[in-house]
């Protein structure tokens, strides 16, 4: 399961909202080892395409170091599709060389929904996972607290409320 | 002459684990073969069967990337630093694109 607050996940869709129609891209970095995605760090689409994405490469360089003088994991790496569902395509598959990540795919081809999904690829294979959304960043002690909303299969803009916080929460997906 | 090589996440299965390795050769392509030597299966995931370089991998000595040094033909230095980074890429489209 991805746990992921609800600040970068609506970071993460606006991202995708602002470079529409070309494809947008970053990274969730976290503790290494924590599977905790904390610091958003959105990329620039080297490939400027409505049909691909990639890192530019001294960025990609940048990003590494930056993690690793900071002991960081790549918790999440997302990026959009514009046109096409948000399920990692053959490419995506294909390409994916960071198998502890969570890859988050965001689809903005209907303006007023986004799809937000999680997925593990690890050797060509596609996994999908539930998505959890919590007010605040999941710190060790207060997640139970704050943790809601699990709609397993990410479809961002269905409404649903969720048995285990005291009063059931509602869940709006940010439609600009 | 040794060289420092950062091996990413998926390539350490083949180095035992090891972040870092070291290895030698005064060349990029003279340092795979040197690693391959003691790593078998790691120019593989580097080097196409037509000998270049994987285009979804980043190698970079020191913060050069490679492309622009000459690829598999640029020079290694005692001292240098060389990192290898898959590249992070992907796309709704089914195939890949162009290669450059």
């Amino acid at each position: 399961m991805l746990t992921i607050a609800q600040a970068t996940y609506d970071a993460i869709v606006a991202h995708a909202r602002r470079d529409h129609p070309d494809e947008a891209c970053g990274v969730v970095a976290g503790p290494a080892g924590s599977d905790r995605p904390e610091r958003f760090i959105p990329m620039l689409n080297a490939a400027r395409s409505p049909t691909f994405y990639e890192f530019d490469a001294a960025d990609l360089l940048r990003l590494y170091r930056e993690m690793d003088q900071r002991d960081e994991d790549p918790v999440v790496i997302y990026h959009s599709h514009t046109a096409t569902e948000a399920y990692p395509s053959r490419t995506d598959t294909s390409l994916a060389q960071e198998p502890r990540a969570h890859y988050v795919l965001v689809s903005t081809r209907d303006p007023d929904r986004a799809e937000f999904r999680s997925f593990r690829i690890v050797d060509g294979e596609v996994t999908e996972e539930p998505v959890q959304v919590v007010q605040s960043p999941p710190a060790a002690d207060a997640r139970a607290a704050d943790a809601w909303a699990v709609d397993a299969w990410g479809q961002a803009d269905r409404r649903h409320t969720v048995g285990h916080t005291p009063t059931s929460v509602v869940y709006d997906c940010p439609t600009s | 002459m040794a060289i420092e090589v950062r091996i990413p996440t998926i390539l350490r299965s083949y180095t035992g684990g090891a972040k870092v390795v070291e290895g030698k050769g005064d060349s990029l392509a003279a340092l795979i073969d040197d690693l391959d030597s003691r790593h078998p299966g790691l120019r593989d995931r580097l080097v196409t069967s037509d000998g270049a370089l994987h285009r979804f991998v980043n190698v970079y000595v020191n913060d050069e990337d490679v492309r622009f040094t000459g690829a598999l033909d640029a020079v290694l230095r005692e001292g240098d630093s060389v990192t290898i980074l898959p590249a992070v890429a992907g796309g709704a489209v089914g195939g890949l694109p162009p290669t450059g």
